[in-house]
């Protein structure tokens, strides 16, 4: 591991009080870190896991994905999980999140297309949803515009702007065309097109052309789950990181584990408290903190630091911190060509269509929306596991056949969609689990809103529809069954302006405590209809402006 | 020899089959290499049993299997690595494997000197979880990993990984590529466009509006 820290670095002490300190390194603490050190703050960012670099990353599936070497580790971070407050929990990995710095943006798949207008003002459209605790966003989708496109230009997106007749107004095109596309796309292209849909290049945040440093794709095929060697994907590690360090304001400190925020006499955050590698406790002083620790982490910390002044958990009058947790629901379908389309080669996804973005609830019977994509994101192991159809043979000569016929000739319809805000689904502490650290674990409570499994049912037929028109020899879909597991962690420290039901307001500042803010997955209201990651990078870009402002105004230390 | 390999499809073979024998060649050779006989876990006794499962899972039936691919080295450092808590399924599972092979045929001595015949009967009475299991969607702790699961399916899923994981980790599976070759995966690991014969021809993405119908063959 190259955890060194290069001696060229900016290095704060403990004692320092710096402008800020950002908990977590990943899509939204790297956007923050970078502005905010360019804008001249002096910033610490604290990180849970390593410092890893691309000569750590592997294709070794044993040592990234069961390993956990990007990701949280089950065992020295246990979870326990539950369908409703009534159930007593049981011992289960929740969820995946990048524990690096870059955090889940070293491994994301990386399909990076903007929310539209929709998502930010559902409610106001379309009403009152039984069962869920759907609200308007406090901010619009011409706020988020700029900063879009901001993310588009400077982390490096690849696409072909207009392509999408469903595409939402922006103000500059991609800055680099469209990676190559694969055979699972143009199959994909030609049967939507059939069907009257409208397919067209994925955005990815994948560079498409060499670019600030960094190579183009070399279409390795190890996306989803592993870092990036050439750094083509835009993950914060290799776009954002870099320009934070070069800005000599700011430290990556890795490897600290923050589990305390410390509050002063006046009720304000004074530092953060976190346990170094050798299992030290330290406290980083600062003026401001930032929370972007993820959908889940980000909850259990404010939990965490629960006190005399706030009994309930830091910044929790309105007892909204890790409720409402959204996951985007989704359905894989499997399709088997006769043709080799060779998918393994190249990064997941080349095309996508939004047609069903917006469905119309009296027509379908539910409430949401989503999209469908051709991708093929299994691994050779992963493969081996859960990759041929079902009835299959497990082993023997039959099995090792059908393994070599498919590995070339599959390749998934994903349909992704909408998850609705129910207000018991989310995170809280474990009464009885504890972690590596003795503190308490996280606690998932998590059952579906019924819609959102119809959606996902709605999108596998639809899925079903397009293989059939693209002429595939097979195809089935996964289990669509209630989900008690996920990587999108959403919603849980929602932004509003009523300090009732939400926790930050639209600036990301917590409304009970005036230095603290949070940005990251549980700052989003809705769901969007899958692939958070490039708005929870816009919702930083926007956030390090307006933090920056209330800053220079002087409004963190009235 | 070739009796499986039609099962694979014409074009596919005579594409890989080169390949595939070059791979299995430098398996072969790497396989008898002292290095790779030490063992980390298993007596040379429990690794002969466990190579001799590991081979029904994945045959050598013309093309390499588990065997070449070197599996059961894999499974022995795995069981010292990250399947450390599997130790104990592998040494308490070994003799029960025995113990059926005995019910069912009195006359037999060991698994691995069994006929084929025999082993495929045994391991069929032990694959509880059957052929009809539906699919489960990859994800990331996708190994069984849990002293709960009953020995052949800790088996299978190990011989499954020794056979398909990086030929150039250290984990000692996945000898000379074989795994990858059988599967038709291409050993590199940087490729270039076109990706096959059917984004070869492709005219480039054209908006419908524009009159041209990107549909037509």
């Amino acid at each position: 591991m190259t955890n060194a820290v290069r001696p060229e670095q900016t290095k704060y002490k403990t004692t320092d009080i710096v402008d800020f300190v950002i908990v977590g390194s990943g899509a939204a603490g790297g956007v923050l870190a970078k502005e905010l050190s360019s804008n001249g703050f002096s910033v610490v960012v604290l990180e849970q896991g390593p410092y890893l670099h691309e000569s750590d990353f592997s294709h070794d599936e044993v040592k990234v994905l069961q390993e956990d070497l990007l990701t949280n580790h089950p065992k020295l971070q246990p979870t326990t999980v539950r369908k409703t407050p009534k159930d007593k929990a049981r011992l289960q990995r929740a969820f995946v999140y990048g524990r690096a710095v870059g955090g889940t943006s070293n491994h994301f798949t990386a399909n990076f297309w903007r929310f539209h207008e929709i998502d930010f003002k559902e409610r106001s459209k379309i009403g009152a949803v039984p069962g869920s605790t759907l609200v308007d966003w406090p901010i619009s989708y011409a706020d988020l515009e700029k900063y879009y496109t901001k993310v588009e230009w400077e982390v490096g997106v690849s696409g072909l702007a207009g392509a999408s007749p469903f595409d939402p107004p922006r103000s500059k095109p991609y800055p680099m065309p469209p990676l190559p596309v694969k055979a699972n796309g143009i199959i994909f292209e030609r049967a939507a097109r059939k069907l009257g849909w409208n397919p067209f290049p994925a955005p990815m945040a994948i560079l498409s052309q060499p670019r600030a440093g960094r190579s183009a794709c070399v279409n390795c095929g190890f996306c989803l789950g592993f870092g990036c060697e050439v750094k083509a994907k835009s993950s914060s590690l290799v776009s954002m990181i870099p320009l934070a360090e070069k800005s000599g304001k700011c430290e990556i400190r890795p490897n600290s584990y923050v589990h305390k925020i410390a509050i002063d006499e006046r009720g304000r955050a004074s530092g953060a408290v976190y346990f170094d590698e050798k299992k030290n406790v330290c406290l980083q002083k600062a003026k401001g903190i930032i929370l972007s620790c993820n959908g889940a982490e980000t909850p259990r910390l404010l939990l965490l630091s629960a006190s005399n002044k706030f009994p309930d958990g830091l910044a929790n009058s309105s007892g909204y911190v890790g409720k409402n947790l959204m996951f985007n629901s989704s359905a894989v379908s499997v399709g088997v060509f006769e043709e080799q389309t060779n998918d393994y080669k190249g990064y997941a996804v080349s095309r996508i269509l939004h047609d069903f973005y917006e469905l119309d609830a009296q027509k379908v019977g539910f409430y949401g929306g989503g999209g469908l994509d051709a991708r093929f994101d299994m691994t050779p192991i992963g493969f081996g596991f859960g990759g041929l159809p079902p009835g299959s043979p497990r082993w023997g000569k039959d099995f090792k056949a059908a393994l070599a016929h498919n590995w070339t000739r599959t390749f998934e319809i994903y349909g992704h969609g909408t998850s609705l805000p129910v207000q018991d689904n989310g995170f809280d502490l474990d009464p009885d689990v504890q972690d590596a650290w003795r503190l308490p674990a996280l606690r998932m409570t998590y059952k579906d809103h019924p819609d959102d499994l119809k959606l996902a049912h709605w999108l596998a037929e639809r899925s079903h529809e397009l293989l059939a028109a693209a002429g595939a020899k097979q195809k089935w879909t996964f289990p669509i069954d209630e989900q008690q597991f996920s990587v999108h962690l959403l919603g849980t420290c929602r932004m509003g302006d009523d300090p009732q039901t939400s926790v930050v307001n639209s600036d990301h500042q917590a409304h009970d405590v005036k230095n603290l803010f949070i940005c990251d997955g549980s700052s989003l209201v809705t769901s969007g209809r899958g692939q958070p990651t490039m708005t929870i990078m816009a919702l930083a870009f926007r956030a390090a402006d307006r933090i920056a402002l209330l800053a220079k105004r002087g409004d963190l230390s009235a | 020899m070739f009796r499986s390999v039609a099962a694979l499809g014409a074009t596919w073979t005579a594409a890989h089959w080169p390949a595939v024998v070059a791979a299995a060649e430098h398996a072969r050779k790497v396989a008898v290499s002292p290095e790779s006989q030490k063992w980390e876990f298993f007596t040379p006794a429990e690794a002969k049993e466990v190579e001799a499962v590991a081979s029904c899972v994945i045959p050598s039936d013309g093309t390499p299997g588990a065997r070449e691919a070197g599996v059961v080295y894999f499974i022995d450092r795995a069981l010292v690595t990250f399947s450390v808590d599997d130790q104990k399924t592998y040494r308490q599972g070994l003799p029960g494997i025995q113990k059926r092979l005995k019910e069912l045929f009195p006359d037999a001595t060991t698994f691995s000197s069994a006929t084929a015949q025999q082993q495929e009967a045994v391991l069929q009475s032990l694959d509880e979880a059957g052929a009809k299991n539906p699919p489960h969607r990859p994800r990331a702790n996708f190994l069984p990993g849990s002293a709960a699961q009953p020995l052949f399916e800790v088996l299978r899923a190990h011989a499954i990984a020794g056979f398909l994981v990086d030929p150039d980790s250290d984990r000692r599976g996945n000898r000379g590529g074989v795994g990858w070759a059988v599967i038709g995966r291409d050993p590199g690991h940087s490729f270039q466009p076109p990706f096959s014969a059917i984004d070869k021809d492709y005219p480039g993405w054209q908006p419908v509006s524009s009159g041209k119908d990107a549909n037509a063959k």
